[in-house]
């Protein structure tokens, strides 16, 4: 009696089931790539806004302070976006008349808010506070980068949860003294007594009672 | 279902509705299945938006592939101008007063951005202490009720302000000349002073005009009791005997938050050590203060001026278990001069009051724990009378203008008066004006309808029932560019220019005139309470002497009543209040005709039976509603349902009560005739499901036995103390232990604190069908059980959050891990990680998880997203929820605290129902503080879990309730109360 299958067919079911073991793995893989690519998580992608304003220009050109503009980083939640009242107490003086400023001083005419783009839009259920990260001596650069760098802003990091539990759980690789929160580019060892950031980090979270939280409810609630 | 498991291990026989009671089987049937019934039809009409949630799925699934995890852009708005003190991510909170016609309540209002988003109580206002009410609670939502009135009308047209100002002078210019002899100006009951010298002012510049007040749950018959607009204060927190006659104080109205506290205060501290009060309550229905009585007694509202006048020590027959009362009573009275309180119902006869003033003052009550001050309103007036003559002018003709304020006349008024007709549009009718919040079913037939301003929009003043004053402040502008009363009455004086604000405070700066009135303005609004404004005691004569009027009792008696959760009708649009189980029938979305197990057993209807109540050739068809512990011969009926104009959400619930009643009879008549019409009417009850199957979850004894033994409610403690044997591995410590313990002796029902962990907690309402299947919402919900005879049963309530076990059973089934233990004893739901398998439900003994079947949470109106509370995620379809320990607030706390590098102190933090108790009885804070009250109460002997037996081990746990019962009279006919103990 003939064989009802080509003796090629063996290798044929072998190449298939293997290859399909390899293929899953495959779109495992590039899903994984997908997700935390760029396309996806934004990173260092510059958004565009209504007035193209330079983070470079006014922190590291002009060395004002971040909390000069995002007021509320140290009460509250939410960092603050200045009021239109913050850029027109400069920007009525200087570059009064530039074209790029319109929007500014429409919306300081017409007592309408400047619609600006979110860089940094975290899902709508996690709810982060700036206040006491900033408190607790995480630096303002070890989320959001070198915005004394960025001409226009990006985002520095996925803010995916993965990336949020990483200093959750090990709060001590990135915690620097409270004075030294809203310092760009500080470095713990290239200080006057260089120290390992390990060695900070461990001290530090045991002066500011810096703990491992790693509860849903920290974020989800 | 067999009698051993009805019974407890006590002996006590437990049961939570007749038809349990009665015929387990189909009770039975229906408990087994969890979430009852399944997908028949998809929703009854409050949950309209059905269409659009389908064609949003649709697209939803259509975009699934194209955008599932990009995150859409978002923008951010800054201020283009910051408002002073706003930081924004920080709530503001601001101190206001809710205006009530029986006594403001003053609250303190949360305010995210500008957009009011909470209520809670103003601990510096005596008529609050820092808690609500459900009624106040749910308040916030009637401020963003989709169905509010939007604009200015005549006759169902758009208008503009000043088309109305126009029509108004001309009509006011006629008046002039007449010196207002056809202007009539109706009212609620006045407690705003501002309105109060607005109106009188009016009055002087028109002397031939009248002012009227109505108000459909009025203080008519106390009124009548006394002479020179004197009215009753009761000092419930220096009594040790309260004698309730018919009055329901720990129930009823914005005083009774106040009442709550002082009552329940004496209460606890009797739990301790000291003598505790005794409260003796006849009644006709049981209601939240019958519940907490040690003596109650059902009686017909025929009775209660015998009753009454037999504790004065005249001789009447009276029902055979009574016959003990009257001695036992007296001689109380007797035994506590000046630390007893006589508190007649404001549904009582004027006699009944009398009786009351009368033995507060013979018994030296009056001025310790009675006092008599001035009334809350400001001018005092019989309302039902006032309306009559309203009515009369009408119907003569001698009315031009009628300018209607806030009420509801054509709803509310007693039928006899045939407010509609009278208001009609026919030859030589008046110009009609109606102020009101909704379009309602007096609007409809005015020529003018303003739409109000909601009080948290708008500048007033309130009196609490005390006689204190506080400032009505807005917290948003208006939404829909409402007008107050105030710059109503002020358009009729021609003065449309003066706005609320200046209008109020110029009343109050001829109160207080002097060169530092700015400051003394400032602080009177930060408070919430202008200070020095509480009534002073006087000594007004009673208005006696009355006679009782004693007509036969043999009749079928009709009871009305305000609803507990929508009140006269007013709040019959907001659906919290409708979703709200009232206390003592777990009923929702409709009134009922209720009757005794008796009464109903004689007519032959069964719940649910669609009657026809006729009285006096007036018909109402309405569903029955059997409820134990009625007085027999009685039909009680709720008011403020049967509308046809309140919005989405009251129109067509229940029926209109007030088609009943009359001036003669306002809260109760006889020769009420009762007839079956073979109909059925299905009611949504959440009595039936969520059952606890006899295992005596309410722990209950008098204070004489506990006193002798102590470990009582410890009997079934066994394995399951923390550190006993268990399989599960114990759970990381962290640096605090969060747990919860709930007084029962306490708890009075009230139902604040469901509706508080509504507001809080961004919980939606499901409608009337999803209710029936047990699938309501509320997080913490009071359950409600009856213990011994139907005919005259006590009542236990017991409010029930989750219980955060540390043994949880939902944990261990969850195949996604989404409900997941902390390391400080929460037991956290992830919503996003919830696939919606409902097996945690499922495993649950407490049956505390919700289950969003549907989009029950309300996407698509726009108005209505200003109320959600942005700290808590607002969950979407197919995912469980639950009592999280109000973790947002935790958080919070927490970060307050570290942020000043301390840990969180004792009562710091407050679950959101913890602090809007008004008997104080949820604790709340870290177990592992032995100095904390939480800790202290859990060592308490009283202390006890719920199923403690499973070894669940919950956070949450229970004081047992203690009673304090007269031994005399439990030896007396009558009285079960000493069947088990």
């Amino acid at each position: 009696m003939s064989q009802v299958f080509h003796p090629s067919t063996n290798t044929l079911s072998k190449v298939t089931i293997f290859g399909g073991v390899f293929f899953l793995g495959a779109v495992a893989w590039a899903a994984n790539e997908i997700f935390r690519a760029p396309w996806i998580t934004e990173v260092n992608v510059a958004r565009e806004q209504p007035v193209p304003f330079s983070h470079k220009h006014h922190v590291q050109g002009l060395g004002i302070d971040c909390r000069f503009c995002h007021t509320g980083v140290e009460d509250s939640s939410f960092a603050g976006i200045p009021a239109t009242k913050t850029c027109m107490g400069c920007h009525s003086q200087v570059w009064k008349d530039a074209p790029v400023l319109e929007p500014v001083r429409e919306s300081w005419r017409t007592d309408r808010s400047i619609e600006w783009t979110r860089v940094h839009d975290l899902a709508d259920f996690v709810y982060f506070d700036h206040s006491i990260h900033v408190s607790k001596g995480v630096g303002c650069e070890s989320c959001h980068g070198r915005v004394d760098e960025m001409p226009l802003t990006w985002r520095e990091h996925s803010l995916n949860m993965e990336w949020c539990l990483a200093c959750h759980r090990d709060p001590a690789a990135q915690l620097r003294p409270r004075d030294e929160v809203f310092t760009m580019g500080w470095d713990p060892e290239k200080q006057a007594s260089p120290v390992s950031q390990r060695e900070l980090g461990e001290e530090l979270a045991r002066e500011y009672h810096v703990k491992k939280l790693t509860n849903c409810s920290t974020c989800h609630r | 279902m067999s009698d051993a498991e009805t019974t407890s291990a006590s002996g006590r026989e437990l049961w939570k509705s007749l038809a349990q009671r009665e015929n387990p089987d189909p009770f039975e049937e229906f408990v087994r299945r969890e979430y009852p019934s399944q997908i028949h039809k998809f929703m009854d009409p409050p949950e309209r938006r059905e269409f659009l949630k389908l064609m949003g799925a649709s697209l939803a699934l259509a975009g699934v592939s194209a955008s599932c995890t990009r995150q859409p852009k978002e923008t951010i708005l800054p201020y283009a101008k910051s408002p002073e003190s706003t930081i924004p991510g920080k709530p503001l909170y601001f101190a206001t007063s809710m205006p009530w016609s029986r006594g403001a309540i003053g609250i303190l209002v949360e305010s995210h951005e500008g957009r009011p988003t909470k209520i809670e109580g103003n601990p510096d206002h005596p008529a609050s202490l820092g808690a609500t009410d459900a009624i106040t609670q749910a308040a916030i939502l009637g401020l963003y009720d989709p169905d509010r009135s939007k604009a200015i009308k005549y006759r169902g047209a758009i208008r503009t302000w000043d088309d109305f100002l126009t029509t108004l002078k001309q009509a006011m210019t006629a008046q002039a000349a007449k010196q207002g002899a056809g202007l009539r100006i109706l009212t609620d009951t006045v407690t705003s002073r501002t309105l109060l010298l607005q109106l009188r002012d009016l009055l002087g510049e028109y002397p031939a005009a009248k002012w009227h007040q109505w108000d459909p749950v009025n203080r008519d018959s106390a009124r009548d009791a006394f002479q020179d607009r004197a009215a009753c204060q009761y000092h419930f927190d220096k009594a040790d005997l309260v004698i309730s006659l018919g009055a329901d104080f720990l129930g009823e109205g914005p005083e009774s938050t106040r009442a709550t506290r002082d009552f329940v205060r004496k209460r606890k501290a009797g739990a301790a050590s000291s003598p505790s009060n005794r409260l003796y309550v006849v009644e006709v229905e049981p209601t939240r203060t019958g519940a907490m009585a040690d003596h109650r007694m059902p009686l017909k509202p025929s009775q209660f001026e015998a009753f009454a006048d037999a504790l004065l020590g005249y001789d009447h027959s009276l029902p055979s278990e009574l016959e003990p009362w009257i001695a036992t009573i007296r001689k109380e009275l007797a035994a506590h001069p000046g630390r007893a309180i006589v508190i007649p119902g404001e549904c009582q006869s004027s006699f009944v009051h009398y009786a009351a003033d009368r033995l507060n003052r013979y018994f030296d009550n009056m001025g310790k724990t009675v006092e008599l001050v001035e009334a809350v309103e400001w001018e005092s007036v019989d309302e039902s009378g006032s309306l009559a003559d309203l009515v009369a002018d009408l119907n003569k003709g001698a009315v031009d203008l009628l300018v209607i304020l806030g009420t509801n006349p054509v709803l509310t008024a007693p039928a006899d008066l045939d407010f509609a007709r009278a208001l009609d549009r026919k030859e030589g009718a008046p110009l009609r004006v109606h102020l009101s919040l909704h379009e309602d079913e007096t609007s409809d037939l005015c020529d003018w309808h303003v739409n109000e301003a909601h009080f948290l929009e708008a500048w007033s003043d309130a009196r609490a029932a005390d006689g204190t004053s506080g400032i009505v402040q807005p917290l948003i502008a208006p939404l829909y560019g409402g007008k107050s009363s105030h710059e109503i009455v002020a358009a009729v004086q021609n003065k449309a220019g003066v706005s609320g604000h200046d209008l109020v405070r110029e009343t109050w700066q001829h109160r207080h005139a002097g060169p530092d009135f700015e400051a003394w303005w400032r602080r009177s609004l930060h408070d919430g309470v202008i200070p020095h404004t509480a009534s002073v005691t006087r000594s007004a004569p009673s208005a006696g002497p009355l006679l009782p009027d004693i007509g036969p009792s043999d009749q079928l008696e009709l009871v009305f009543r305000p609803d507990p959760t929508i009140w006269d009708g007013r709040f019959a649009n907001n659906g919290w209040l409708q979703e709200l189980p009232k206390p003592i029938t777990k009923l929702t979305w409709d009134n009922t005709a209720q009757v005794s197990p008796a009464t109903a057993a004689r007519l032959g209807v069964e719940n649910e039976d669609v009657v026809e109540l006729e009285l006096d050739g007036r018909k109402v068809r309405a569903p029955i509603w059997i409820v134990p512990g009625q007085a027999d011969e009685t039909v009680v009926v709720h008011l403020g349902y049967g509308r046809t104009k309140a919005g989405r959400v009251g129109n067509g619930a229940g029926f209109n009560a007030y088609a009943l009643r009359t001036t003669k009879a306002m809260w109760s008549a006889s020769g009420l005739k009762v007839t079956k019409t073979g109909d059925k009417q299905k009611l949504s009850c959440t009595q039936e499901h969520d059952n606890m199957e006899g295992r005596e979850p309410v722990r209950v004894a008098t204070i004489d036995r506990f006193r002798k033994e102590p470990g009582l409610f410890r009997a079934h403690e066994g394995h399951e103390k923390e550190g006993g044997a268990s399989l599960h591995a114990p759970h990381a410590k962290g640096d605090y232990s969060w747990g919860m313990v709930i007084d029962l002796n306490a708890c009075t029902a009230c139902g604040a604190c469901v509706a508080a962990c509504q507001a809080e907690n961004n919980s939606p309402i499901v409608g009337r069908e999803e209710v029936r299947r047990g699938r309501e919402m509320h997080w913490i919900r009071v359950d409600r059980y009856f213990e011994g005879e139907p005919s005259h049963p006590e009542v236990h309530h017991q409010p029930v959050p989750c219980m955060h076990c540390e043994n949880a059973p939902c944990e261990l089934v969850c195949p996604v891990g989404a409900t997941t233990h902390s390391d400080e004893g929460l037991n956290e739901m992830a919503y996003n990680r919830c696939v919606g398998t409902r097996y945690c439900s499922n495993n649950c003994p407490y049956k505390v998880r919700r289950f969003n079947f549907f989009l029950f949470q309300d996407f698509e109106t726009e108005v209505t997203k200003l109320q959600r509370n942005p700290d808590v995620s607002v969950r979407s379809r197919g995912v469980m929820e639950k009592c999280t320990y109000c973790v947002q607030r935790i958080q919070e706390t927490r970060i307050h605290a570290e942020k000043e590098g301390r840990k969180i102190a004792d009562g710091e933090m407050r679950t959101a129902c913890q602090q809007v108790c008004p008997a104080e009885a949820i604790v709340f804070g870290d177990i592992a503080d032995p100095k904390s009250a939480v800790a202290k109460q859990k060592s308490d002997p009283r202390n006890y879990g719920l199923l403690e037996e499973l070894n669940t081990r919950p956070r949450t746990t229970y004081l047992a309730k203690l009673k304090n019962p007269n031994p005399e009279l439990l030896d007396g006919t009558g009285e079960h109360e000493g069947k088990s103990r």
